[in-house]
């Protein structure tokens, strides 16, 4: 698992497909699975009820086709990730062994929550990502690359162009995904606002 | 900027404007309430290029936050500012036992170890029976804890609901949570800021429920992406703080981080005489300074967008997003009238809620009735029901639950024997918490059943049955739905012409 404060700026392994716009978080981990007061157990409920019938009998949901064992990038359509600002949606997804995810779009929260965690969220043009997952749905072991320095994701001897927000991208080059040692390095000058806002 | 540099620079802009008015707005270009805010609470630029923000107001819950002081723990760190955060239990509270040890053991060892974090931290907290638990986004309003111009955080993506009183207010995730504990700061990227007009008046029986769920279905679940909402217009103005907070409750839902109203007397007689407000002068003064933070009438905007309240009806949803929603006397979207993957995500929705396209929405058989939530779970929001629920039954196929957002309304609620119609008509009035929003306490539903909500959220399982079915709608919606066991009209139900 890639630790936020080390850099790493390529991700790779073999991609799978979960469609859809809208993706929420409640769909990525039902709220029952947040009773919990640690996170290490929430790789295996990710995406539960999509993925499991109410006797816990798989669907055959695409994480859990024998092709797309071993998975580690995660692709998916427009606006991945809205809903709650849950941080165990990313921390199943990373439990699960999911590396990074790549969709058309993302919601906010869950953007941020990711890259604090070391997970990228890139995106790319729809008919791109579009053409990514026709080649690991023709050939599910096709290593995908994801290059932040370059932004390009090489698949299958195709090269595509991705998009990462800037910051999140800084974060990843220069190994600070996690800003809490940057946070606490101002410590006076957040005593001075403070105090000027009256909230010492 | 203090009060002198404002009023200085008011007197400077005055008497350029006699001189040259385009001159003086050049030199002083009008700020909205989000800069100001900003601008106050900004610390530093980050070497990523975010922004390190000071958090006035920091809001924890059992469900996102206990993580957060295990890793403080890890890394040896104190909570920096333990006056600035303040703690509830919500989430997972039954509504109907809460007595201790709670009988869920999670649930009883997630109250725990938020207990005894506050405790060794020196956060005040707010359990059951103190008189001031409920909904965190309930509590911090009527306490008077959420002020305007303040920056606000919390673990819960409804933290947006504190943006009515003119605040950015943002939902977090745990590891925010704890830079906030060990900091009282996060990092941040700023946001764009479109203001969103609502002008015209209401018809009867249109609530600022409709407002927001009109809002999110034409500009999208992803429209609000990358934007704080300003919400403003004739309509806006003339609502209450508890229309307000409903409102600005749902910005998340558009996918906006947050969403925010002007401060004006409206805000400033709502916070007057609460707990945690100062009183006399010192209210006058504070008045004097939120009164600054409100967007000014020269402010520019990156996005605006008008919308024509004569066009906004009772709404609800019919799908699994709380933007696929049409208003009661519409029929039901056909995937057939779209192409690619919108035509698969219309029938994936429509046969998760069992729905047929081109039929009305009104009609549709409900099975319970939810009334609460961070969204509508206000004193008003009761008052509004109980006056059209008086002397009426619910249909004896549906089940009904009114669950109050915190102590302190369910007291009020008491005192003018709210509980006493609510449960002559057939509602159940429950103990203050989250409840069937989303299902983390024994409230859900079984099956395939279908709600009539007045929450938030329509995603698939959110009520917790991996096959439950949801339908969003009003308060004075979610009654008629009650009364005749069907998604109904609540203009019709109730009769309701006339004044607002």
């Amino acid at each position: 698992m890639n630790k936020p404060s080390t850099k790493v700026t390529k991700f790779n392994g073999k991609g799978v497909y979960v469609r859809g716009n809208d993706i929420d978080t409640d769909r990525i981990i039902p709220a029952r699975f947040l009773k919990c007061v640690t996170f290490d157990e929430l790789g295996p409920a990710l995406f539960y009820d999509v993925r499991f019938d109410v006797d816990g009998n798989s669907k055959g949901h695409v994480l859990d086709q024998v092709q797309h064992q071993g998975a580690e990038i995660l692709i998916s359509d427009a606006n991945f990730g809205c809903g709650s600002s849950r941080e165990h949606a990313p921390q199943a997804i990373q439990k699960f062994g999911l590396k990074a995810v790549i969709a058309d779009s993302f919601a906010e929260i869950f953007h941020g929550n990711c890259t604090t965690l070391g997970i990228p969220c890139v995106t790319m043009d729809k008919s791109e990502r579009e053409k990514l997952v026709s080649l690991i749905e023709t050939d599910p072991e096709a290593e995908i690359i994801i290059d932040l320095e370059d932004l390009k994701v090489v698949c299958a001897n195709n090269i595509f162009n991705i998009h990462l927000k800037e910051s999140a991208r800084e974060a990843f080059l220069a190994g600070t995904c996690d800003p809490l040692d940057s946070l606490l390095s101002a410590t006076d000058e957040i005593a001075r606002i403070a105090t000027k806002l009256g909230y010492a | 900027m203090g009060i002198e540099e404002v009023v200085f620079h008011a007197k400077i802009a005055v008497l350029l404007s006699l001189t040259g008015a385009i001159v003086a707005k050049n030199l002083y270009p009008g700020k909205n309430l989000y800069q100001k805010v900003w601008d106050d609470h900004v610390v530093q630029q980050l070497d990523n290029g975010q922004f390190q923000l000071f958090i006035a107001l920091h809001l924890i819950h059992e469900v996102t936050s206990p993580q957060a002081f295990g890793m403080l723990k890890d890394k040896g760190l104190k909570v920096a500012y333990p006056a600035r955060t303040f703690a509830t239990v919500d989430h997972i509270i039954p509504t109907d036992d809460q007595s201790r040890p709670l009988a869920d053991d999670m649930a009883e060892k997630m109250v725990q170890v938020l207990s005894d974090a506050t405790r060794e931290h020196g956060i005040e907290f707010f359990p059951p029976e103190s008189g001031s638990q409920g909904i965190v986004h309930v509590v911090g309003p009527e306490l008077g804890l959420t002020q305007p111009g303040m920056t606000i955080g919390c673990g819960d993506s409804h933290t947006s609901t504190h943006g009515a009183f003119g605040c950015i207010a943002l939902g977090i995730g745990t590891s925010q949570v704890r830079d906030l504990l060990a900091s009282q700061t996060i990092a941040m990227d700023p946001l764009k800021v479109r203001r969103i007009r609502i002008e015209g008046e209401l018809s009867p029986g249109v609530t600022a429920k409709d407002v927001i769920l009109h809002i999110i279905r034409i500009l999208g679940v992803n429209g609000g992406v990358g934007f704080a909402y300003e919400y403003a217009g004739s309509v806006i103005e003339n609502m209450t703080m508890d229309e307000r907070m409903t409102v600005c409750n749902m910005s998340i839902e558009g996918g906006a981080r947050c969403g925010y109203v002007n401060p004006d007397e409206t805000t400033f007689e709502f916070l007057r005489g609460r707990e945690r407000v100062p009183e006399g002068d010192a209210f006058d003064a504070i008045v004097e300074k939120w009164r600054t933070y409100a967007s000014d009438a020269d402010a520019s905007y990156d996005d605006e967008v008008t919308f024509d309240a004569a066009d906004i009806k009772p709404t609800v949803t019919w799908g699994v997003t709380p933007g696929q929603a049409i208003s009661i006397d519409e029929i039901i979207p056909d995937p057939k009238s779209v192409d690619g993957l919108e035509k698969s995500l219309i029938s994936d929705a429509l046969d998760y809620m069992q729905l047929q396209a081109n039929q009305p929405i009104k009609g549709t058989k409900i099975d319970v009735a939810f009334l609460g939530s961070c969204t509508n779970g206000r004193l008003s929001d009761f008052e509004q029901v109980a006056a059209v629920l008086k002397g009426r039954k619910v249909n004896p196929t549906v089940r009904a639950i009114a669950v109050p957002g915190s102590e302190k309304v369910d007291k009020a609620a008491r005192e003018l024997n709210l509980h006493l119609i609510f449960e002559e008509a057939g509602f159940e009035w429950r103990k203050p918490g989250c409840s069937m929003c989303l299902a983390m306490n024994p409230d859900k539903l079984k099956g395939d059943e279908v709600c009539a909500s007045s929450s938030n959220r329509n995603f698939i399982g959110r009520q917790g049955s991996s096959t439950g079915r949801t339908i969003l709608m009003s308060p004075i919606m979610v009654a008629a739905a009650a009364i005749e066991g069907k998604v109904a009209d609540a203009r019709e139900v109730f009769g309701l012409v006339g004044s607002r």
